[in-house]
């Protein structure tokens, strides 16, 4: 295998291709699964990711967590591997598995050399992890413990405890608002998971992207082969409606020396008519980081924060806008009070144009930056085909982000950050 | 599902968190910019050009014409090594200063100008190196490197700029440092490890220099050490080799050569026994790290320790299917998590680093005596060809994929010059490692892992005080 693995290297200098469009061929499997496709013939690589509409969503109310190990234990045990056959075969092809669960999506990530016995095995194997996971009693009870462990610890942790008592302010009684507990995984069974995959990893709740070093009939016959032996199920059941919060401000005592502070609200979905407005405005607000108001008013002028940030994450339903930074307890309200004065002048005035001018520029000279490696572009094509948006979606975010206009963002940030729902968290507060 | 070790070897500062790098990977966007870490295991970027300029400072370019995009990076040999008792922490410090203003341009305008080129900018600071980027379109990289070229000789210092933002740079510490529980103890195994060698300070500093250090001290770290001579560029992407050369003369070339500091050599008097350390901090698990002194990789051609080393972290933690996942995590059980870290690749000294977390109801002594039992099983019955070949598929397969990312190239032939060797040295490095055979990794693992050149560090958990949540109506925002 070594002299393959070579030859394909030698290949690396001959092409060259400068890329400035992502080109996105889409079709459907016959068993119901999208799939989205990129060729890019530079590298001697491909990336696959399969999405699934099966995150922490649709985890029952109880058993928060299933999703997760669900995913995380694809790997546990498949067809008649165990899992040292799986971690064996996956390292003898030089191939790479990623992926995780988030509050939609279940994903699994590959990456694999091109040449095809080394692509043939790992595909092979994805193939057998997606369709056939076998979830072992023993290795499930050993994951539960590893899980359980770090859930302890990272219960100790201010940034974990504020970000998951954040969460479940903001989402009271909605899905996105759990997370997993000592409990809750303490009640997970295996019966537990093969219901959950037999539900949910099925052809028609997934989206399999590919990009790289293959051909369109080479791409459908990997999708194929990975999504084939799928159960074909429904369309995935709609996620639950979010109900926004009421104001409300959390104190969590705590020994650190830094207070930790998150403020926000949902706000924001994927395929939002204001998503452009709130990129935007966002940049200027908290999001371009040094040159943002946020990092001016509280770390450039006042020395309060090595880390703050605003920040939109879009999900299925309306996603977390989340203000966040980590500042001395001592001066913890003092910081808080400047974040609220910086959020609530730019709800009132929205941008400068010289703002706006600068936010553009970046976003638009910048946007070749966004997809100048296969990685970022399968990034970008996974989440289009996942949440269904259109394939000219990279093309059009230039132009989209230039036609935006400072009316536009005052009036997307004044509907969607109401100060009647913004929620407050400080961990290890003065 | 592989667990993941916790060691970052001489994981390098950035000035600027990760919301600043990477707008397009909202995932974590508290988590501070960690780039990566230089790896021994590299290769030779195909098509990779070298020229030096008059007054001593040199231009690596690659040209990788795949998007129409360049990194542009400024490295100085200059890092927490070179510091000084009193005043350690300064290097890092002078990292955030140098966005702070020059004769030409005003504080923060140089962020203002990457942005508005639509690039990223930021900087890292490691025990070895300061280095600088930015990721701009192909055609910005004239205006990037003028802005180096003006930072590099026109700094100002101010004063009021200092006194604020030496207050992030402790906001800094308390967030990486002294709130992690896992960072102490990783601190506090480098300060006892190393009793002379300037590698016991941490490169954030201690809380104390840096309430004491001034303004003054950043500006005589400036002027001591921030010259073309001390510095190389590297420029990685959408670019012609010439005409990169061609706007290096034209940037850096008239900037003069100045005379630096002599650098004694810092040698530590060899370990002669054991040392151990605890740290108690409020947490739920305990934590072990164990590290012993090594050989470092002096010369790619003639050394070979290095590389066995090297592989001996790879059959032992390299992959989903090395020894410790399959052993002492899936097999035994007794850990949560164990790892495995070498590099050789340093200007100081290497170290040899196992870590881990036992598992509930087993103890830190424990999971020691597992760790050093698959030390011991190497020395004694070596490792199999089966093993030695998935190492080394992965190393293959990683250069293939490193390839896709040119900020990882450009970490790379930054990271070997930073430790004195070459960029030429990556070919070396990949073909030495691709040579090394199971009797020297046995060899090694009999070699140096005796308990006179060891250090262990454990964190005992310390219970955390009841806390009770309040709640109120919040006010006081305006509308």
């Amino acid at each position: 295998m070594m002299k393959r693995l070579l030859i394909g290297m030698i290949c690396l200098a001959a092409a060259s291709l400068a890329q400035a469009q992502v080109k996105i061929e889409h079709w459907t499997t016959p068993a119901g699964a999208r799939v989205y496709f990129v060729e890019t013939r530079v590298l001697p690589i491909i990336d696959v990711q399969v999405d699934f509409a099966a995150g922490s969503a649709y985890d029952p109310a109880d058993k928060p967590g299933l999703a997760a190990l669900t995913r995380s234990l694809l790997d546990a045990g498949a067809g008649d591997l165990d899992e040292e056959k799986i971690s064996g075969r996956l390292v003898d092809t030089g191939a790479r598995l990623g992926g995780s669960a988030d509050d939609d999506r279940a994903s699994l990530t590959l990456r694999t050399l091109s040449s095809k016995p080394e692509r043939e095995a790992a595909v092979e194997l994805v193939r057998t992890l997606l369709q056939q996971p076998t979830f072992p009693a023993a290795v499930l009870d050993r994951e539960k413990k590893r899980l359980i462990a770090g859930i302890k610890e990272a219960d100790t942790r201010p940034a974990s405890i504020g970000s998951k008592r954040f969460m479940a302010a903001i989402y009271p009684g909605h899905p996105y608002g759990y997370h997993a507990t000592v409990e809750s995984v303490g009640r997970i069974e295996r019966d537990d998971l093969v219901r959950f995959h037999s539900a949910y990893y099925t052809a028609r709740r997934a989206s399999v992207s590919i990009v790289g070093d293959l051909s369109r009939a080479e791409a459908e016959a990997l999708a194929i082969r990975l999504t084939d032996g799928l159960p074909e199920g429904g369309e995935a059941e709609p996620i639950p409606e979010v109900v926004l919060p009421q104001r409300e401000k959390l104190r969590i005592p705590h020994h650190a020396t830094q207070s930790h502070i998150f403020v926000g609200l949902p706000a924001m979905r994927r395929g939002d008519p204001d998503f452009f407005p709130l990129l935007v405005g966002n940049y200027i607000l908290g999001g371009g980081g040094f040159v943002s108001r946020l990092t001016k008013e509280v770390r450039e002028k006042r020395g309060f924060a090595y880390s703050v940030y605003s920040h939109f994450q879009p999900y299925r339903r309306l996603g977390p806008f989340e203000i966040g930074l980590q500042t001395k307890r001592e001066q913890a309200e003092e910081a808080l009070k400047v974040v609220d004065t910086t959020l609530a002048a730019f709800l009132e005035k929205g941008p400068t144009e010289d703002e706006l001018k600068r936010a553009k520029e970046n976003l638009i000279n910048g946007f070749a930056l966004r997809i100048d490696s296969n990685k970022k572009i399968l990034d970008h094509v996974a989440m289009i085909g996942f949440y269904g948006l259109p394939l000219d979606y990279l093309d059009r975010y230039p132009k989209e982000v230039a036609k935006v206009t400072s009316a536009q963002i005052r009036d997307a940030f004044s509907r969607r950050i109401r100060p009647e729902n913004l929620v407050t968290v400080i961990v290890a507060g003065s | 599902m592989k667990p993941r070790s916790l060691i970052t070897l001489f994981a390098a500062l950035a000035v600027a968190g990760a919301a600043a790098a990477a707008p397009a990977a909202p995932a974590t966007p508290a988590t501070p910019a960690t780039p990566a870490t230089p790896a021994t295991m590299a290769a030779a970027p195909a098509g990779t050009y070298e020229k030096t300029l008059s007054n001593g400072m040199r231009v690596i370019v690659k040209e990788d014409r795949r998007a129409p995009t360049v990194v542009h990076m400024v490295w100085y040999r200059v890092g927490a090594m070179d510091e000084v008792d009193g005043t350690s922490g300064v290097a890092h410090v002078l990292e955030h200063m140098m966005f702070k203003g020059t004769r030409n341009h005003k504080s923060g305008q140089f962020n203002e100008l990457v942005a508005a080129a639509g690039g990223r900018d930021n900087a890292f600071t490691s025990l070895d190196y300061t280095a600088y980027y930015q990721q701009v379109p192909a055609n910005r990289l004239d205006q990037m490197m003028a802005l180096e070229a003006d930072r590099m000789v026109n700094l100002i210092v101010d004063p009021k700029e200092f006194s604020k933002e030496i207050k992030v740079v402790m906001e800094e510490r308390r967030m990486r440092t002294d709130d992690k529980p896992q960072a102490l103890v990783h601190e506090a195994l480098m300060a006892t490890a190393f009793q002379a060698h300037p590698y016991r300070r941490p490169i954030i500093g201690w809380m104390s220099d840096l309430e004491n250090m001034t303004a003054a001290d950043a500006r005589d770290w400036y002027r001591n050490w921030y010259a073309p001579n001390n510095a190389y560029v590297i420029v990685i992407g959408d670019v012609d080799k010439d005409e990169v050369f061609r706007l290096a003369e034209k940037n850096y070339g008239k900037i003069p050569r100045r005379a630096l500091p002599p650098r004694k050599p810092l040698g530590e008097p060899e370990q002669a026994g054991i040392k151990r350390l605890t740290v108690k901090a409020p947490a739920k698990l305990p934590y072990l790290a164990m590290a012993w002194k090594v050989p470092e990789l002096r010369n790619a051609s003639k050394d070979r320790d290095p590389f066995a080393l090297e592989v001996l972290a790879g059959v032992l933690d390299g992959h989903d299917a090395a020894r410790f996942s399959k052993t002492l995590v899936r097999g035994s059980k007794i850990a949560v998590s164990a790892g495995a870290g070498y590099d050789g690749t340093v200007r100081g000294e290497a170290l040899f680093f196992l870590d881990g977390t036992p598992a509930e109801g087993r103890t830190v002594a424990e999971l020691e005596q597992a760790l050093r039992a698959e030390i011991e099983r190497v020395a004694k019955e070596g490792v199999s060809p089966e093993e030695l070949a998935r190492v080394k598929t992965q190393i293959i397969a990683g250069q293939v994929y490193k390839r896709d990312s040119m900020f990882a190239q450009a970490m790379e032939v930054g990271g070997i010059e930073a430790a004195g060797l070459n960029w030429q040295d990556l070919d070396t490095v990949i073909e030495k490692l691709r040579s090394v055979t199971a009797e020297e990794v046995q060899e090694v693992a009999r070699k140096y892992f005796k308990d006179d050149a060891l250090t262990v560090a454990v964190l005992d958990p310390q219970p955390l005080p009841e806390k009770t949540e309040k709640k109120t109506a919040a006010t006081g925002l305006r509308h």
